[in-house]
């Protein structure tokens, strides 16, 4: 089944919630992970692994360092889920 | 506590053979990688070339669909091409430090993953004395052999926030497949500037990564270990 835009930026939130403590209302597509969530460089790969896990998704990479904001990161899982 | 899945490279002789061995007795969920030749069939074992990103890639999949993230590891795959500098070929330079540095590297860097999401991990990097005192013959091995060190002390440093440990053991004279190629007067001679005055034990190297890869280890990180007989007086 197709990943769906608003479960996936639901589920998004929680796992950056889990992994840096922001709370998840903080959290929408335009907010940048390194400059607005407090999302470091290490922070990052475990967002991009748990969402791999979460998602049943591979975020290569080459791909998770293009993804600036949770909308990147979102429009992503949308696409690569629904592939 | 439930077994840590725990991947040894080099795992199918040797000082890798008798860490596995240990590893299991400890309770860990133990992987051995190999390239050429399989350990003895008690031993779970997956082949890996660790020149060959594939195939790092291809076996840490395995292991993760079979046992699950990988937690602890211990790096101790390893090739000798010894011989003068001076007559050294490119082949013989860049073959060794393409397996125990860059090779080393690669395996660490996939095992990282699993560790940060755990927020929990145990490295251990199989180094040697002559990394740090240097050995005629073997300049290709102990430069990789020393690389291993800053690697490690660096990652130590990278990875230190999420529990994740990372410490270097420097095995001297050990009975090995290595050093049994060696000509029985030079291993005489090797003996008898050791003070304890005889080779060490494969399990005796592997009981000192048995602690290090342990939870009680928690708070040792970036240590240089060294595993023999004195030779070195803890250098």
């Amino acid at each position: 089944m197709a990943l769906q835009y608003d479960d996936v930026l639901a589920g998004l939130a929680e796992i950056v919630h889990e992994v840096v403590g922001v709370p998840t209302s903080d959290i929408d597509p335009a907010k940048s992970f390194t400059d607005e969530l407090d999302v470091d460089s290490l922070s990052m790969v475990e967002v991009i692994v748990a969402a791999e896990e979460h998602f049943g998704v591979p975020i290569p990479d080459e791909d998770a360092r293009n993804l600036k904001t949770v909308g990147d990161a979102v429009d992503f899982i949308v696409l690569a889920g629904g592939a | 506590m439930p077994g840590r899945t725990t991947l040894v490279s080099g795992g199918n002789r040797g000082i890798g053979l008798a860490t596995v061995r240990a590893l299991s007795e400890a309770g860990e969920t133990v992987v051995a990688t190999y390239r050429d030749a399989p350990p003895p069939p008690e031993i779970h074992a997956v082949r890996c070339d660790i020149t060959d990103p594939a195939q790092v890639e291809q076996a840490f999949k395995q292991v993760e669909e079979e046992s699950g993230p990988v937690e602890v590891l211990v790096a101790n795959a390893g090739i000798t091409r010894d011989g003068l500098l001076l007559g050294m070929s490119d082949e013989d330079l860049g073959a060794v430090v393409e397996t125990n540095l860059l090779g080393t590297a690669r395996v660490v860097r996939r095992a990282l993953r699993g560790m940060i999401r755990r927020r929990h991990g145990r490295i251990v990097l199989i180094s040697s004395a002559s990394g740090l005192s240097g050995s005629a013959g073997q300049t290709n091995y102990a430069a990789a052999k020393a690389g291993l060190i800053g690697l490690g002390r660096s990652l130590a440093r990278e990875m230190g926030g999420r529990d994740i440990t990372v410490n270097i053991v420097a095995p001297g004279w050990i009975e090995t497949d290595m050093t049994a190629a060696l000509p029985e007067e030079l291993r005489r001679e090797a003996a008898g500037q050791v003070p304890l005055r005889r080779f060490g034990r494969p399990e005796e190297v592997a009981a000192l990564t048995r602690f290090l890869t342990s939870r009680e280890s928690g708070y040792i990180t970036g240590a240089v270990i060294p595993v023999d007989g004195g030779l070195g007086m803890g250098h």
